[in-house]
C-alpha cells in the first residue's frame, strides 16, 4: 500500500458524499474521513517499519512532470494532522444544518484530498496543482455557507482569493524558472541546483509571496480575520487548523532548501518580520469585539512564532515549528469549536453580549479553559513543547529574538484570559446555556486528550519528525 | 519500592483532584473534603518516611521517570530528586497543606462548589510538589506555571464577581512576566551548559569556564522569575489583590507555600548565584526595599487580609535580603517559621471573617477577644512570633536575617530593622482593632458572634504551637537546619557564635519590636483610635493608603498605552494595510473590467486564470526547450 491509496480514498469519499444525498452526507463524510485516518495510521506503521510508501510515475513527458509523491517524517506528520483533524471538524459540524449538505461535505473531503496531496507532492508542478486545488473548496465553503451579510462576505472571500492567487502565480513563475534550469520539477533535482545568489533571491522572494500570504506573515495578513469571521466554522477550522500549515510546511520543504543562501542572508529580517507578527497579532487581539476575530488574531500571533522558528534554519527551530504546527492545529480547531458551541446557543459572537456561562455549563467551561491554557502554552500541554523549542531556537540565534518573541506568553495570557473572563465568567447569563452534548464533548475530549498526552510524552512525534528535518537541514547546509 | 512511593507522594493529590473534579458533585461535601484532605495527608506521611530515610543514610533519592523534551544539544527527562532541600519543602507544604485542607472542610462547607475548591486545592498541592521534587529546571517550571494556574483558579473561585476575576487575571499575567524571565534564564543556562539538570549545571558551573557576564544574565533572569512568583518589587502588586480568593487559599498559596517558590529556586540554584555577586547585590537591595515598602503600606490598611498580604510581601522581602547576602539557610529558616505563623494568622483572620459573615474591614470589628478566644490566642501567639518577640519562632529566624545584614552592610540592616519595627506595629494594630475594645459592627452581627467550629480551631492551635516552638530547628548552638542543608549548598554559611555583638543585636531587635508594639498600643488602645473613613484620609497617609499609586502608575504606563495601541491598530492600521495590499492585488490582476469581474467573485474566472496560467507556463517551457 502506498500513499496514493489515501488520496484515492479521499476522492472516492468526496464523490460518495456527493451522491449520498443531503440527509446522509455528513455521516458518509465522517465515515470516509475516519477510514482515511485509519489508513494514514496504517501508512505510518508501514513507514516506521521502513517500507517505502512513496509513489513515482511519469505523467507528462514534455515538459517533464511526474506524479511523484514522497513520504518522509515531515510529510507524514502533516498528513496525519490533516486526516486526524478532518473527522473532528466534520463531527464538530453535526450540530449545524447546511443547505445542500452533500455539496458541503463533499467539498470538505475534497479539500482534505488537496491538502494531503500538497503535503506529499515531490514534484513542483504537481505540488502547485494540489496547492491551488485546495483553494477551490474553501472558496465555495466560505462563500456559500458563510455567515453575515452576503455582500460583505463576498468581498472578504474574494479578497482572500485574489491575494492567494496573486501570490501563487509568483510561485508558479518561480517554478518555471527552476524548471528551465533543472529540466525537471522533481524535488530532488531542484535540491541539486546550484543557483547564484541573485537567482536564489528571486526564487526565494517569489515563493515568499505565496507563503507569506498563506501563513500569513504581516503585512500580508489582512485577508485573514474577515475570512475567519465570515466563513462557517468548519471553513475557519480547515483554514486555521490545516491550510495555513501548507504555507509553513512549504517554507520548510520548498523555500529553504531550494534557496538556502537567500534564506541565510535574509534570516534576521525574516525572523524580525515573523516576530513582529507575534507582537502585532497579540496587540490587535487585545481589543477585538468578535470572538472569532480575536481567535484569528491569536492565530496570527502563533503562526508568526512558527514562521520565526522556520527561518532560524536550525534543527531546533524547524523541529519546534513542526511541533507547534501540530499543537496549534489542534488547539485552534478546539477554540473555534468553542466559539461555535457558544454561537449555537446564544447566536452571537460579540464578546460584550456574552458572559455568565460558567455557572450554567461546567463541563463546557472546563474544556474551554483547558484549550485556553493550551493556547497560552502552559507546561503539560503539547503547545508548551512547541513554543519552548521554538523560543529556545530563537534564543540561540539572538537572545533578543527570544525575549521579544517570548512576550507572547504574557500578551497571549492577557488577551486569552480577558476573553475567557468576558465570555464565560460573571453573573449568570439571563439566556439559557445548555452544556455540551455527546458529539460536542467527543470533539473537545479528543483534542484535549491529544494535547495533554503529547504534552507529557512528545517523544513519538520527535522520533517521526526529527530525522526528516535533519535531512532537509543537510540540504540547506549543502 | 522507593520509586513507587515517590510516585505516590507526587500523584496522591492529583488523584484527589481527579476524584473531586469528576465525582465531587455526586458525593456529599464531607466525603469530597475528606478525600481532598486525605490525599494530601498521604503525601505528608510519605514525605516523613523519605525524610527519615534521608536522615538515616544521608543519600538523596533520585529517579528518572521518562523522556520529556529534547532539543539539539540536550535532552531532558522527567526526573524526581528528593534531597534535603526538596524534602524540607515537601514537609511543610504537605504538612501545612493538610491542616489547611482540614480547615477548609468547615470553612467552605456552605459553598455550592466545595468539590471544585478541593479539586483546585489538590491540584495546587500536586503542582507544588512537582515544583519542589523535579531534578531539573524545566520540571520545576511545570510546577511553577502549574501553581500559577491554580492560584488563578482559586483567586477567581467566586467567578460571578468580576473584580475577583480581574484579580485572578492580574496575578496570572504578572506571574507570566516573571515566567518569561525564568524561561530566558533557562535558555541561557541551556546554551552555556547543554543541560538543565541541577547536578549537571552545578558541576559545569564549578568547572568555572563559563562566561561570567552570561552567567550573571542567567541569574538575573531567574531572579526576575522569582520576583514574579514571590511578589517582589516591581512585580508584587498582584499579591494583595489575590486576597480576593477564599481565605484558606490566601493562607496556603499566598502566604505559606507558593510565594516561597522564588526562594526555593534561588536556594536550589545557589551555586549559580554564588558566582554572580552583582546579581546577589541586586537581590539583597530589591528584598530590602520590598520589605520596607510593603511594611509601610501595611501600616495603614484597614482590610484585615490586606494587612496580612502586605506583611507577607514584606517578610518575603526579608527572605530575599538574606538570599542576596548568601545566607541561604537563614532565608529557608525564615520561610519555614513564616509558613507557620503566617498560615496561622491567615486562618485566624478567616475564622474572624467567618464569624462576622464575610466582614473584612477592621473598622467594623473590635472586641472579638471574648467571643472568639481560641482564634484570639492563636493569632496573638503568631503575632508575637512575626513581631519577633523572644522566644517565639519568628524571633530566631528574623534575628538571624538582621544579624547577617548587620555583618554585610549597615544600611541594609537599618532598612530591615525599620521594616521589622513597622511589622510589630501593624500586626498589633491589627490585633487591637480586631480583638480589643468595643465591637463596632452591627447589632445583628454582635448577636451572632461565636467561636468557629473545631475543624477551624484545631489547625489554628497546631500552627500556633509551631509558631512557638518552630525556632527550635535552628537555635543558635544546635543549628540543626544549617547542618541539614549543608550538602545542597556550595558556600558554607558560617554559624553564628554567640558573642557580645550578637547579644546586643538581639537586644536591639527585641527593643525595636517592643517599640512597635508600644506605639500601636498607645494609638489604638490608649487613645482608642479607629482608622477614618476612606474619604477622610488625606496627605501622605492617603498616598500610603492608596499603596503609593503603584497600580495606577502601571495602568498609566503599560496597560493604557497597550490598549490604546491595540485600538489604533484595530481601527486605523488594519483597514489601511488592507487597502494598500488590496490595491496591489487589484493592480496586479489587471485594471479595469477583469479586476472588477474578480471582485464580483466569479469563480469561473479564477479557474480560468489558474488553468491558463499553468497552460501558459507549460507551453512556455515546452517551447523554451
Amino acid at each position: 500500500m502506498d500513499v496514493t491509496t489515501l488520496l484515492i480514498l479521499l476522492l472516492i469519499g468526496a464523490v460518495a458524499t456527493l451522491v449520498s444525498g443531503d440527509k446522509l452526507a455528513s455521516k458518509v463524510a465522517l465515515l470516509f474521513s475516519l477510514v482515511a485516518f485509519g489508513l494514514s495510521i496504517n501508512l505510518l506503521l508501514q513507514f516506521n517499519q521502513g517500507t517505502d510508501i512513496g509513489f513515482v510515475s511519469n505523467w507528462i513527458a514534455n515538459p517533464k512532470v511526474a506524479l511523484a509523491l514522497k513520504a518522509d517524517g515531515l510529510s507524514m506528520a502533516m498528513v496525519l494532522l490533516t486526516t486526524a483533524l478532518t473527522p473532528l471538524i466534520i463531527l464538530s459540524s453535526f450540530g449545524n444544518s447546511f443547505n445542500n449538505s452533500k455539496n458541503f461535505y463533499a467539498l470538505v473531503l475534497f479539500m482534505a484530498f488537496a491538502m494531503v496531496g500538497t503535503f506529499l507532492a515531490a514534484d513542483g508542478l504537481l505540488y502547485y496543482i494540489f496547492w491551488e486545488l485546495a483553494l477551490i473548496p474553501i472558496y465555495f465553503i466560505a462563500l456559500i455557507w458563510g455567515n453575515g451579510d452576503v455582500e460583505e462576505r463576498k468581498k472578504a472571500v474574494v479578497k482572500f482569493f485574489i491575494y492567494t492567487l496573486a501570490g501563487s502565480l509568483f510561485m508558479l513563475v518561480g517554478f518555471a524558472y527552476l524548471y528551465s534550469k533543472a529540466g525537471s520539477f522533481l524535488l530532488e533535482d531542484l535540491y541539486k541546483l546550484e543557483l547564484s545568489n541573485q537567482e536564489q533571491f528571486w526564487i526565494f522572494f517569489a515563493f515568499f509571496l505565496a507563503y507569506a500570504i498563506k501563513i500569513p506573515i504581516i503585512p500580508f495578513h489582512t485577508w485573514q480575520a474577515k475570512v475567519y469571521q465570515k466563513a462557517p466554522t468548519v471553513g475557519t477550522m480547515l483554514l486555521s487548523g490545516i491550510m495555513l500549515k501548507m504555507g509553513l510546511y512549504s517554507v520548510i520543504r520548498w523555500q529553504l532548501p531550494i534557496a538556502p543562501d537567500a534564506a541565510k542572508e535574509y534570516m534576521p529580517i525574516l525572523i524580525g518580520l515573523s516576530i513582529a507578527g507575534v507582537i502585532y497579532g497579540s496587540i490587535v487581539a487585545l481589543r477585538q469585539k468578535d470572538l472569532k476575530k480575536l481567535l484569528a488574531y491569536s492565530s496570527l500571533a502563533h503562526v508568526g512564532l512558527i514562521a520565526a522558528g522556520c527561518y532560524t534554519l536550525t534543527a531546533d527551530g524547524l523541529n519546534g515549528a513542526v511541533y507547534q504546527m501540530i499543537a496549534h492545529g489542534f488547539v485552534i480547531v478546539g477554540l473555534f469549536f468553542a466559539a461555535e458551541v457558544i454561537f449555537r446557543r446564544f447566536e452571537t459572537r460579540k464578546i460584550d453580549e456574552l458572559g455568565g456561562i460558567r455557572s450554567q455549563a461546567s463541563g463546557f467551561t472546563s474544556m474551554f479553559m483547558i484549550l485556553v491554557l493550551a493556547s497560552v502554552a502552559l507546561p503539560g500541554t503539547y503547545n508548551f513543547v512547541g513554543e519552548f523549542t521554538v523560543l529556545y531556537s530563537l534564543s540561540q540565534v539572538n537572545i533578543w529574538f527570544a525575549v521579544i518573541g517570548g512576550t507572547t506568553i504574557i500578551l497571549g495570557a492577557y488577551y486569552m484570559l480577558k476573553m475567557f473572563q468576558n465570555v464565560m465568567l460573571g453573573e449568570t447569563n439571563t439566556k439559557v446555556f445548555k452544556d455540551v452534548n455527546v458529539s460536542e464533548a467527543i470533539v473537545f475530549v479528543v483534542i484535549i486528550g491529544f494535547l495533554l498526552f503529547f504534552g507529557l510524552y512528545p517523544k513519538p512525534i520527535n522520533d517521526l519528525v526529527n530525522p526528516a528535518i535533519k535531512e532537509i537541514l543537510a540540504v540547506i547546509n549543502r | 519500592m522507593d520509586t513507587n512511593l515517590a510516585l505516590l507522594l507526587l500523584l496522591s493529590p492529583f488523584v484527589g483532584f481527579l476524584f473531586n473534579i469528576f465525582f465531587g458533585k455526586k458525593v456529599s461535601k464531607g466525603i469530597s473534603g475528606a478525600i481532598g484532605t486525605l490525599t494530601v495527608v498521604v503525601s505528608f506521611l510519605l514525605s516523613i518516611c523519605f525524610f527519615a530515610q534521608l536522615n538515616q543514610n544521608g543519600k538523596p533519592f533520585e529517579i528518572s521517570l521518562f523522556d520529556w523534551i529534547q532539543v539539539s544539544n540536550f535532552k531532558l527527562d522527567f526526573g524526581i530528586l528528593l534531597d534535603q532541600l526538596s524534602l524540607l519543602w515537601l514537609l511543610f507544604v504537605t504538612g501545612i497543606g493538610s491542616l489547611i485542607h482540614l480547615y477548609s472542610i468547615s470553612y467552605m462547607h456552605d459553598d455550592e462548589n466545595m468539590h471544585k475548591f478541593f479539586a483546585y486545592l489538590n491540584l495546587f498541592v500536586f503542582f507544588m510538589i512537582t515544583l519542589v521534587v523535579g531534578n531539573n529546571l524545566l520540571v520545576m517550571f511545570i510546577g511553577w506555571e502549574g501553581v500559577g494556574l491554580c492560584s488563578y483558579l482559586l483567586i477567581g473561585f467566586w467567578y460571578k464577581n468580576q473584580p475577583y476575576n480581574d484579580a485572578a487575571k492580574k496575578a496570572f499575567i504578572m506571574n507570566r512576566i516573571g515566567d518569561l524571565g525564568f524561561l530566558i534564564g533557562m535558555f541561557i543556562i541551556a546554551a552555556l551548559f547543554s543541560t538543565l539538570n541541577y547536578a549537571e549545571i552545578k558541576s559545569a558551573v564549578a568547572s568555572g569556564d563559563a562566561n561570567s557576564a552570561l552567567l550573571g544574565l542567567a541569574a538575573l533572569c531567574l531572579f526576575i522569575g522569582a520576583c514574579g512568583k514571590s511578589a517582589q518589587l516591581p512585580l508584587y502588586t498582584w499579591l494583595p489583590d489575590a486576597m480576593a480568593g477564599p481565605t484558606p487559599v490566601s493562607a496556603l498559596i499566598h502566604a505559606a507555600t507558593m510565594v516561597t517558590a522564588g526562594i526555593f529556586m534561588v536556594t536550589r540554584m545557589n551555586f549559580l548565584f554564588d558566582l554572580t555577586p552583582d546579581v546577589q547585590n541586586i537581590i539583597a537591595i530589591v528584598g530590602a526595599i520590598t520589605a520596607l515598602v510593603a511594611a509601610s503600606i501595611g501600616l495603614l490598611q484597614n482590610d484585615i487580609k490586606k494587612v496580612l498580604a502586605y506583611s507577607t510581601v514584606s517578610q518575603l522581602g526579608l527572605m530575599f535580603l538574606a538570599l542576596g547576602l548568601g545566607a541561604y539557610t537563614v532565608a529557608v529558616f525564615h520561610v519555614i517559621t513564616h509558613a507557620f505563623f503566617k498560615a496561622c494568622l491567615f486562618l485566624g483572620s478567616g475564622s474572624v471573617i467567618h464569624g462576622l459573615h464575610g466582614e473584612q474591614d477592621m473598622r467594623k470589628m473590635g472586641g472579638l477577644r471574648k467571643a472568639m478566644p481560641i482564634t484570639f490566642w492563636t493569632m496573638m501567639i503568631s503575632t508575637l512570633a512575626i513581631a519577633g518577640i523572644f522566644p517565639f519562632a519568628g524571633f530566631w529566624s528574623k534575628d538571624e536575617i538582621l544579624m547577617v545584614a548587620f555583618g554585610h552592610n549597615k544600611a541594609l540592616w537599618i532598612v530591615a530593622s525599620i521594616a521589622s519595627i513597622m511589622t510589630a506595629f501593624y500586626m498589633f494594630r491589627l490585633m487591637y482593632l480586631t480583638f480589643f475594645r468595643e465591637f463596632r459592627g452591627t447589632e445583628e452581627q454582635k448577636h451572632h458572634l461565636h467561636e468557629s467550629p473545631k475543624l477551624i480551631t484545631i489547625p489554628l492551635v497546631i500552627l500556633a504551637v509551631l509558631a512557638v516552638i518552630g525556632g527550635a530547628i535552628n537555635l543558635p548552638g544546635s543549628m540543626w537546619l544549617n547542618h541539614f542543608l549543608e550538602p545542597v549548598l556550595v558556600a558554607k554559611h558560617e554559624a553564628h557564635h554567640l558573642g557580645t555583638q550578637e547579644f546586643i543585636l538581639m537586644g536591639i531587635a527585641l527593643v525595636g519590636a517592643i517599640i512597635g508594639i508600644v506605639w500601636a498600643n498607645a494609638k489604638y488602645i490608649k487613645q482608642g483610635f479607629v482608622p477614618k473613613e476612606d474619604a477622610e484620609i488625606v496627605g501622605f497617609s492617603k498616598t500610603i493608603y492608596n499603596k503609593y499609586y503603584v497600580d495606577e502608575f502601571y495602568t498609566f504606563l503599560i496597560v493604557k498605552p497597550l490598549n490604546g495601541l491595540s485600538n489604533f491598530f484595530r481601527t486605523t492600521l488594519e483597514p489601511a494595510l488592507g487597502k494598500v495590499v488590496y490595491g496591489f492585488g487589484t493592480v496586479a490582476n489587471g485594471i479595469g473590467s477583469q479586476g472588477k469581474k474578480l471582485q464580483n467573485g466569479n469563480i469561473g474566472l479564477y479557474l480560468f486564470v489558474f488553468v491558463i496560467g499553468i497552460c501558459a507556463i507549460i507551453t512556455y517551457l515546452f517551447i523554451a526547450q
